[in-house]
Formats: structure tokens, sequence, C-alpha cells
């Protein structure tokens, strides 16, 4: 139980390092931040605790792909519809 | 039933082919407390000859995420049976098309040009290479980005159905599947145009077509799986060669802080005094 949980966990700092190369304070900055939270709660043992951790973290993948899709598309209509009567 | 999709992924990335720098972000808008994305500059190369790449982060053309996404999407709704994507242009290209197999697309098709010669491909090579790779592939559809947003062209997918006589859905908001017919609703100057089209058809797609999926790290490791053909143009009997040359790339002029002017008068003398009246 223990085991896959750590695995789940392992997986879980993978996939949110790797989202956050695009972040926009910088890749640098939010590894920092992604180290220091992991660190934190380093010493949780119950397994309740932990998954409602890995839960959170992909609430925050979940926030990520969300803002670089927000960012992006906000760029889109900015450069190329501003000028035109859009309804969004 | 259509038999396979093709998306090509065109213009991904190095629209046409050449390298797209990725552009600084505005500042975001939302009420999200975030902080402003590091300007990545621009810059005009010295002997302005285009824009300095190397170095400079790549990454898929926009409207090229959302053809490949709406591929994806219907495939997934087990309309289509295979997408492939296409990019044509200098090896850096298999990472975008990497992206497009972590979307979903099940196989990748690079066509490779040397970074020295990629500069001069522009949407008609392109549209060539396109339209010899729907027939060599027997491809129902092809869908593109609208545009790349280096160049600003909007006329690769244009004319790759001119060059295969396929009829055009450009602008693309909403693409149904109507057995072997294709509706597709355009984006135009006075509201929406609905076209109904044969298929194949070559569509082209806009901004509200749909949302493109992010390429999570789980799904770029399971299409390290997939396929991607690495060809030459020649070896489609493409010619890439190109009647035009870039005479110089400047940047846009620095903008001079505005006059104010108190009165009607003021304003046409100002007028006057600059010789514009």
């Amino acid at each position: 139980m223990a085991n896959s949980l750590r695995g789940e966990v392992l997986n879980l700092y993978k996939n949110l390092l790797h989202l956050g190369r695009d972040y926009p304070k910088g890749a640098e900055y939010f590894k920092r931040h992604l180290k220091n939270v992991f660190l934190k709660n380093k010493d949780v043992k119950d397994p309740e605790k932990i998954k409602e951790l890995i839960e959170r973290g992909e609430f925050v993948m979940k926030a990520l792909e969300a803002l670089y899709f927000l960012r992006k598309y906000r760029a889109m209509k900015q450069r190329y519809y501003s000028d035109v009567n859009k309804t969004n | 039933d259509p038999g396979q999709g093709g998306p090509a992924s065109s213009r991904s990335l190095w629209s046409p082919w050449r390298l797209l720098p990725c552009e600084p972000w505005p500042l975001p808008q939302e009420p999200l407390t975030l902080p402003s994305p590091p300007a990545e500059q621009i810059r005009v190369k010295p002997d302005k000859t285009g824009v300095v790449t190397d170095g400079v982060k790549h990454s898929m053309n926009p409207f090229c995420e959302i053809a490949v996404e709406e591929a994806v999407r219907l495939k997934e709704k087990k309309l289509v049976k295979e997408v492939i994507a296409v990019s044509c242009g200098p090896v850096q290209c298999q990472e975008t098309i990497r992206t497009a197999l972590a979307m979903g697309a099940d196989r990748g098709i690079h066509v490779e040009v040397p970074a020295a010669e990629a500069d001069r491909v522009g949407p008609l090579q392109v549209a060539r290479v396109l339209a010899k790779l729907a027939e060599r592939e027997k491809v129902d559809l092809v869908l593109l980005g609208k545009q790349a947003i280096d160049d600003d062209c909007n006329q690769t997918g244009q004319m790759t159905a001119g060059l295969l006589d396929w009829p055009q859905g450009t602008f693309a908001s909403q693409v149904t599947l109507e057995g072997a017919k294709l509706k597709v609703e355009r984006e135009i100057d006075g509201g929406l145009e609905t076209l109904r089209l044969k298929l194949p058809a070559v569509v082209t797609t806009d901004l509200r077509l749909n949302e493109p999926r992010y390429a999570t790290l789980p799904n770029i490791m399971k299409a390290k799986k997939k396929k991607i053909e690495v060809i030459k143009a020649s070896d489609l009997g493409v010619d890439l060669s190109s009647k035009l040359t870039v005479v110089s790339v400047e940047d846009p002029p620095q903008r001079t802080a505005g006059v104010k002017v108190e009165t009607t008068e003021d304003l046409v003398a100002k007028l006057k005094e600059v010789g514009r009246i």
C-alpha cells in the first residue's frame, strides 16, 4: 500500500515539474516552490492524508493547464480579434 | 465511413517550416494573482534577413494545436480511424510532432528540410508537400491551423485545397461530420457562414473551434512508442523552390510620444506644422 502511494507521489512530482517548465515566473522559481512543498510534507504517514495531498497536487496540475490555456487563448484573441466585434 | 483523418499540424512550430519563436505573452488579466510573464524579446538579425531563432524556445503554432485537438476529438468520437501529424522543416520539428502524438495523434511524418533551406519554405512549398502526402496517405480530411503566427500568411490551407482540387472550409469554428459530408461553420466578417463540404476536404481552424489539451508527461511518455516517419520533399517529388525573396526584416518603427493640444485651432496648426494637411 505504502509502495504504490510512493509511486503515485513520485509521478505527481514529475508531472508537476514537467508542467512547471512554462510557468510565468520561470521554471526555476516553480521547481523551488515545488520542492519546498513536497519536502514540507515528507513526514506525512497517514495514507488518507497522503491521498488528500496527492489530490491537491492533481488539482494544481489542472489549474496550471487552465492557466496556460487561458494565457495562450487571450494572447491570440488580443492579437487577432481585438478589432472585430466578437461576443467572446 | 471516412477511412483516415489526416490532420496536418503543418506550419506547426516552425510554420512555414521556419522556426516559430515563442512570442512574449501579454499580462494575464484574470483575477488570479499571477506575475507577468518574462518578456522573451524577439530580435531582428543584424543582417535584416529575419529574426533570431537560435536558442529561442519554440512551440506548436497555436492554431495548429486547435487542428490537432479537433482531429483527436474526431478520433475519440470514433468518426475517424487514424490521425497523422505532419510537420515540414528542420529537425526540431520532431519535437512538435511528438507533442501532437502526445495529444493523441497516431503517427507522425516529418518532411525534413535542412535548416539552411528552411527560410525559403513558405505556404506554397508546404502546400505542395501536404497535397502529395494527402494523396499518398489517402486521407479524407486535412486539418490545419488557419495561419501561422510568425508569418501570418493564412495561405497554406487554401493552397493545399487548390492543389488537391478539394473543397475547403477555412476559419472553422465548428466541424460536424455528416456521413460522407462535412458541415463547417466559418467565422467571417459578417458573422457565421455554414458550408457543407463533400469529403475529402481541407479545413483550417479558428480560435473558437476547441480548447486544445495540454501534452502531459504521462501522455508524452506513452507517445514515445508512436512512429515518426522522416522523409525528404524530394521523396515526394515536391519542388521546394520559391519565387519569393525576403528583401528585409525590420523592427516596427518606434512609437513616438503623442502631443496634446487644447483647442481645435491648435490641432489644425499642429497638423499643418507636421505637413499632414
